[in-house]
């Protein structure tokens, strides 16, 4: 019997969307549902996901920003090294950590570092960035296939599903191994559509895979006026409401940003 | 520990062959500039050109070991007669990454780069040196006439869908980079460029680095002692290796000492080096400053068996 799992990952606070996923993905067949951490961030009200995530069992991996917001760190270690990035990145963060129950702190602070499936025999390695870094970006145009052979070797596994960039691509390995990132449910894909997006993975009885990319519609305008309500930052609103990214742009490799208009 | 102990100079194992350079143009450029860590000039034979017979059996190693991005420099890439065949055979296994002067481009040249651009699944990036918003500001640092040049290399790359990275090394006040921005950004909107990348070195990084070379104080180097607590992902030489005509090199800041070349493959530079030179101590203060994105802090997963099992591809990858 095919095995089907939706995977999704960077939340940044968007429970409107995190409830949409908790609907669509089973309609679409999903057994299981995992999440890849970064709860927080962007977004406003940051316990909202909370209740949702606990009352449909998600099993969810540990982020960046869970493992700062949960240890009481300084900054998110998104990786940014500009600026303008940083300047972005903290606003956000200060919000959300100032906004976050202390349960939900220590909820996150236990989270693990990754999750381990077994579907239809193939090996599935769900963690956030990079098995071995949780912040590691890997972009779809700045990792070559041979370094992700590397990684599905060194790390035991068939399928290795990653988030943090926030942008969803796939590689099926010459080796046979595949690479993921499942995307990000917590703001659009810098493509300018208003849509988010996660990742269905299926594998048959014959370990055959079939990775689908799905594009969630959600109440976007609703999000966009909490978010005005909350005063963040007017550039974090016009990507929810017009798909492009306008911050944390420095650290995009050349296609991705070009991609953008922005 | 004993003093003798902590004063040595630490051994830094290569956790990890994830970046690999390709010295392609030697110590040869085209231009002569005062800050350049090597010395680079027309006449700087110390390390050559490299062919594209010398490159590919490097690049084919790399492959094995599973080396994730890849990074073009010399001196002046451009000048290598055979750069735009070792682009090409790098962009058909992985990204690349060109540091240039962009004073050698012509329409062609660049029409071609952007061919194999889009022909690739991966990142082709231009990082661009310009050191000042004008030419008073750049050209007594890169040479008379650097600045309209590069500038007009700029243009060309733009207009082909380029975003070339603008690197500039700071010498000013670091208060004044705001206005270094500005006034830099204007200058180049006026040839089309709207969204510039822009990456600025940290300041006398390098220039600090050869009034070193003369003067060998007695606490001028890493020490053992030094590197406990230290985050060790900021050193160039824990995750890459740099290659030259002459073999393979620890890394690029350190490609033309003699005690810095570890061998002619990839092989025999898998072990790690001792930080025993001036400039070592450079990248421990300041950190990596040769990435795009420049260096990626820790928070490394522990993972069981990790240590015993290390993400360095030491056995190749197999297929
Ligand atoms: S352009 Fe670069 S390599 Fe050439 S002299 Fe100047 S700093 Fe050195
Ligand atoms: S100069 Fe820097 S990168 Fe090179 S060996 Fe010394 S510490 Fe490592
Ligand atoms: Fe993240």
């Amino acid at each position: 019997m095919t095995e089907r799992v939706a995977i999704f990952g960077g939340v940044y606070s968007n429970h409107l969307a995190l409830a949409a996923l908790l609907e669509d993905a089973p309609r679409r067949g999903a057994a299981r549902i995992f999440c890849l951490g970064d709860l927080g961030a962007f977004g406003p009200h940051p316990d909202e996901v909370f209740p949702l995530l606990r009352e449909a069992q998600i099993p969810v991996v540990q982020g960046n920003y869970d493992n700062s917001v949960g240890n009481n760190l300084a900054d998110c270690q998104c990786g940014y090294t500009d600026a303008k990035d940083n300047y972005f990145a903290r606003l956000s963060y200060d919000y959300t950590f100032a906004n976050t129950a202390p349960e939900n702190k220590t909820w996150m602070r236990d989270l693990p570092g990754e999750i381990r499936l077994n579907l239809n025999g193939v090996r599935v390695l769900l963690c956030h960035g990079s098995p071995r870094r949780m912040n590691e970006f890997l972009w779809e145009t700045t990792t070559s296939l041979a370094f992700l052979e590397r990684l599905c070797q060194d790390f035991e596994a068939d399928i290795i599903v990653g988030t943090h960039t926030g942008l969803h691509w796939h590689r099926a390995l010459p080796n046979g191994k595949h690479f993921i990132n499942c995307g990000a449910i917590g703001r659009p894909a810098n493509d300018g559509r208003t849509c988010v997006w996660y990742a269905l993975l299926s594998i048959d009885e014959k370990a055959s895979v079939t990775v689908e990319f799905i594009p969630l519609e959600y109440d976007h305008a609703r999000l966009a006026s909490e978010m005005r309500a909350e005063n963040l930052p007017p550039e974090f609103v016009a990507t929810i409401e017009t798909g492009w990214w306008t911050t944390c742009l420095e650290v995009l490799p050349m296609k991705e940003r070009a991609r953008g208009v922005f | 520990m004993t003093a003798t102990d902590t004063d040595r100079p630490p051994f830094l194992p290569l956790t990890s062959l994830d970046t690999l350079w390709f010295q392609v143009a030697g110590t040869l450029c085209n231009l002569r500039c005062n800050h350049c860590f090597i010395s680079c000039s027309p006449q700087n034979h110390t390390l050559g050109l490299m062919k594209f017979e010398q490159f590919k059996p490097h690049l084919d190693e790399a492959v094995q070991y599973g080396v994730k991005e890849f990074y073009f420099t010399g001196g002046e890439p451009f000048i290598n007669p055979e750069i735009f065949e070792i682009l090409e055979a790098t962009l058909a296994v992985g990204p690349a990454t060109v540091l240039t002067n962009a004073t050698r481009f012509t329409e062609e040249k660049i029409a071609r780069l952007a061919g194999m651009r889009d022909a690739s699944e991966y990142s082709l990036e231009l990082r661009v040196s310009i050191d000042g918003f004008s030419p008073e500001t750049n050209d007594p640092i890169r040479g008379p006439g650097t600045f309209v040049q590069a500038m007009n290399g700029v243009r060309m790359l733009v207009a082909a869908g380029f975003l070339p990275i603008i690197t500039s090394m700071r010498s000013w006040e670091i208060h004044q980079d705001d206005e270094f921005l500005r006034e830099f950004k204007a200058r180049l909107a006026e040839i089309g460029y709207t969204r510039p990348r822009m990456k600025l070195l940290p300041s006398l990084k390098i220039g600090q680095e050869a009034k070193r070379d003369h003067g060998y104080g007695k606490y001028e180097f890493v020490t053992e002692a030094m590197m406990v607590g230290y985050d060790e992902t900021q050193l160039l030489c824990h995750n890459s290796r740099v290659v030259s005509d002459r073999g393979v090199h620890v890394c690029p800041i350190l490609v033309d000492k003699p005690d810095a070349k570890l061998g002619v493959t990839l092989r025999d530079s898998l072990n790690g080096y001792r930080l025993r030179h001036q400039a070592c101590i450079t990248c421990y203060r300041f950190g990596a400053l040769c990435s795009n994105a420049g260096s990626l802090e820790g928070n490394r997963l522990a993972r069981s068996g990790s240590e015993a099992n290390p993400a360095l591809g030491t056995t190749p990858t197999q297929n």
